[in-house]
């Protein structure tokens, strides 16, 4: 069922969208190095299924009413966290949207503090006060969780002119998706970024659709990666199904942001399973499109596929795996359920400092 | 022990919906992510993937099913190893009459729902005792606001490597109003840095670097022109602190003239102060002489929350003493009486002190002895001292030149009625700009801003005289 490519091809596009085009060059010419060892499959794997994981968990807690509000879930995307944080030191800041569980698991948050802080209880990493758009972790170098479309975007250029006018040698992670890609203040943030040769990678996670809008019909250039070219800053497309084509497309832009030469745009091509927030019926995709992209190209069974072809694991080897992350994912949300509301004094603190 | 699939929520709203279709059947086997079932909300068909793995042993609620509420057991899953029997013991399924409500039914605890009324706010500002700023005997020089306003920025710089200046016009051509005259020569590129005209990116920037922990001065040449970074500087500035739980401080000033200058029409003539002082989160500041704004800017320099800092471009070139002091510092939050007087209270800030001021020399000539306060912080507002002077006078009279709907006057008077209504012999009269759009004519700009007769007026109204 699973196809285990070495080089998985582009994922293909729905009938009525333009067809993204296939891995830049440069991609497929470093696709004959990108075999992770043994280790860094196993961690890809473990990490990425942690993710998926703590999502459906999440999307099974919003479903019996513990968690409130907009729940967006990350399912189907995970080799970009994944692959993307393999590139990173410590020091690296990591900012994003308001699709960000991903991104905060990948970066070494909690997952109790994570979904604590979704059902709105104290023990979160925002004391129940911002919810599943609004997490921050100064230790762990991840700045939000925004829900405002492409504000990430200038604010993680902010963070990397931090890192410029400190010379502390760090790079910023700028996440934002295709939708946000259309927003005025990320080519204002681009321009000030090439003109200061900020050290921010813009990572682009195209999952084919703003909401329920595909890329084709709200994006006139849909080659996201080209996005940067009237600002002079390299860009190409990556495979972001393939955690091994991330993880080296990541390592090329965050050397070239850390060297000084400026701001790099990677365009993730990826894909979510699910409805962009849990009341999303999705009926702007066939399901047709979204199984295809799931028994082909899913990023974990890619590496599961991997870790039994070459004998690095077993099947009972990864039902282990799967057994230990099901069990920090219930103890998270047990924790998530029993921890108390924040108390009512809260309401006034962290107003201002 | 079989695990039981519930009725999901689909929307933050939904309570019930129907069951329409069952994917998976009983014995079938069901891993994470397989759609088993159809459920129909009021808004849209969707379907439901199970999280758990194993096979269906049950389907507790046929399809078809109308109004089945919210986490109502609808299905077993039964682990390896199970067999259908345990699920016979499974609880029968609640029709959605007799279904609790959401917040009761999950076998998981449910949400705490805090039914206790909120706690009341804290008090702001506890009654200041006015505290000499400067020293007895302390040297007075006279410069312009703009002068005061470099230096102050000029001596944070010294003293903090992490504070720098950014915004369009700061360095090479010295500043659009000459306020960052110097700062380039000074600080070089790195600190004083020219942006390109693209208000809403490089605020972006700015509170990013702030996040990051640095110290941004960000010049916007007019506050007409921040309305472009308007949800930077309230959705990101503002509100970070508090959703991120007292994690990322964004210590940021953002500064420049606001309000009319003078003939330059509707979109370059705009008071914001009313605007920024309705945000929790923020800190505003509108200064009226040479000594405050310095003072003052100095402390929103050093503050660790964002502030507003609204100067005024008549304003830039009066001068008045200034202290001559190595650390001269205004605290924020208080306001100034600015003359004493006990008939009637006049209340202003930035240039509405012209008028108040002007208004209560005319006032002396009618044997009227106006007190005017000299607001200089909006936010936090320092009421006690207004409704100090409100306790003596019994009469107040505010002054803005922003529009008065929801203006600072407004809620001036709402303040002075619920805290002090008994110490009012007269209702509180607003002075405040015209209710359109500024005209460029002279005579009509003339006509839209407020004046000193106006502020004379409405003080003989409410002292009736």
């Amino acid at each position: 069922m699973v196809v285990a490519a070495k080089k998985s091809p582009a994922p293909k596009a729905a009938a009525k969208s333009a067809a993204p085009k296939a891995p830049a060059k440069r991609s497929e010419r470093t696709a004959a190095k990108l075999d992770f060892s043994k280790d860094q499959e196993l961690a890809a794997y473990r990490q990425m299924l942690e993710i998926r994981r703590f999502e459906e968990k999440a999307g099974q807690m919003y479903g019996m009413g513990l968690i409130g509000g907009f729940c967006h879930l990350y399912i189907g995307q995970e080799a970009v966290v994944v692959g993307m944080q393999m590139a990173l030191k410590t020091g690296d800041q990591v900012i994003t949207g308001y699709r960000d569980h991903g991104h905060m698991l990948a970066t070494g948050m909690d997952p109790k503090g994570v979904m604590a802080e979704l059902t709105g209880r104290r023990g979160g990493y925002s004391k129940g006060k911002g919810g599943s758009m609004h997490m921050f972790s100064i230790e762990k170098g991840f700045f939000g969780g925004h829900g405002i479309v492409g504000a990430q975007v200038s604010l993680g250029t902010g963070l990397a002119f931090a890192d410029h006018y400190r010379g502390n040698g760090n790079v910023c992670l700028t996440y934002f998706g295709d939708g946000a890609s259309n927003q005025g203040q990320v080519y204002e943030s681009f321009n000030m970024a090439e003109l200061w040769k900020l050290p921010v990678v813009y990572i682009i996670e195209n999952n084919r659709y703003a909401m329920g809008t595909a890329v084709s019909r709200a994006s006139a250039q849909t080659d996201f990666s080209k996005r940067g070219a009237s600002f002079n800053i390299p860009g190409e497309q990556v495979d972001g199904m393939d955690v091994r084509a991330v993880k080296a497309a990541g390592e090329r832009a965050v050397e070239f942001a850390r060297s000084g030469k400026g701001p790099y745009i990677l365009e993730m091509l990826t894909y979510r399973y699910r409805g962009h927030s849990m009341s999303d019926p999705a009926k702007y995709r066939s399901k047709e499109e979204v199984q295809k992209m799931r028994t082909e190209h899913d990023p974990i069974e890619q590496v599961r596929a991997r870790l039994l072809e070459k004998g690095w694991a077993s099947e009972e080897d990864l039902k282990t795996i799967d057994a230990e992350i099901r069990e920090v994912m219930n103890a998270a949300a047990d924790f998530a359920s029993h921890d108390p509301e924040p108390d009512p004094s809260e309401l006034y603190t962290d107003v201002l400092r | 022990m079989p695990t039981e699939i519930l009725m999901p929520a689909l929307s933050p709203t939904m309570e019930k919906g129907n069951l329409s279709k069952w994917i998976k059947k009983e014995g079938d086997t069901v891993k994470s992510g397989d759609v088993i079932a159809e459920i129909e909300t009021d808004k849209a068909t969707m379907e439901v993937e199970a999280v758990d793995e194993g096979t269906l042993g049950k389907i507790l609620v046929p399809e078809g099913t109308q109004d089945v509420a919210v986490n109502t057991p609808i299905a077993l899953i039964l682990a390896e190893g199970e067999d259908a029997g345990a699920a016979a013991a499974a609880p029968t399924p609640k029709a959605a009459e007799s279904a609790p409500p959401v917040a009761a039914a999950p076998a998981e605890p449910a949400p705490v729902v805090t039914a206790a009324p909120a706690p009341a706010a804290p008090a702001v500002v506890s009654a200041p005792a006015p505290e000499p700023e400067v020293p007895e005997g302390t040297e007075m020089v006279n410069q312009t606001m703009r002068e005061a306003l470099r230096d102050a920025m000029a001596e944070e710089m010294r003293r903090d490597g992490d504070v720098f200046v950014m915004g369009e016009e700061v360095a090479e051509y010295q500043g659009a109003y000459k306020i960052t005259q110097g700062l380039l020569q000074e600080f070089g590129a790195k600190r004083v840095i020219d942006t390109p005209i693209t208000e809403h990116g490089f605020a972006g920037v700015g509170v990013g670097a702030a996040m990051a922990g640095l110290k941004p001065i960000v010049e916007f040449m007019t506050f007409n022109f921040a309305m472009q970074a308007i949800d930077q500087i309230i959705n990101s500035a503002a509100k970070t602190l508090y959703m991120s739980g007292g994690q990322i401080q964004c210590s940021i000033v953002f500064r420049g003239p606001n309000g009319a200058a003078a003939r330059v029409a509707a979109q370059h003539s705009q008071d914001y102060t009313a605007w920024y002082s309705h945000i929790p989160g923020l800190k505003v500041v509108a200064p009226y002489t040479a000594a405050d704004a310095k003072g003052l800017l100095k402390a929103a320099i050093r503050d660790p929350n964002p502030v507003i800092f609204l100067e005024n471009e008549i304003l830039y070139g009066h001068a008045s003493p200034v202290p001559k002091l190595d650390d001269f510092i205004v605290p924020l939050g208080k306001a100034r009486i600015a003359r004493p007087g006990k008939d009637v209270t006049l209340v202003a800030w930035s240039i509405g002190m012209q008028y108040a001021l002007k208004g209560a020399e005319e006032l002396a000539k009618l044997g009227i002895d106006a007190e005017v306060i000299d607001l200089r912080t909006i936010r936090p507002m320092d009421t006690e001292t207004i409704l100090a002077s409100v306790r003596k006078t019994g009469r107040l009279v505010t002054v803005e030149e922003g529009w008065g709907q929801s203006g600072v006057g407004a809620e001036i008077a709402a303040r002075v009625m619920e805290q002090a209504f008994d110490y009012l012999d007269a209702p509180v009269l607003r002075v405040y700009g015209k209710d359109v759009p500024m005209p460029y004519a002279a005579n009509l700009e003339k006509l839209a801003l407020p004046n000193v007769q106006e502020v004379v007026e409405a003080a003989r109204a409410v002292t009736y005289r």
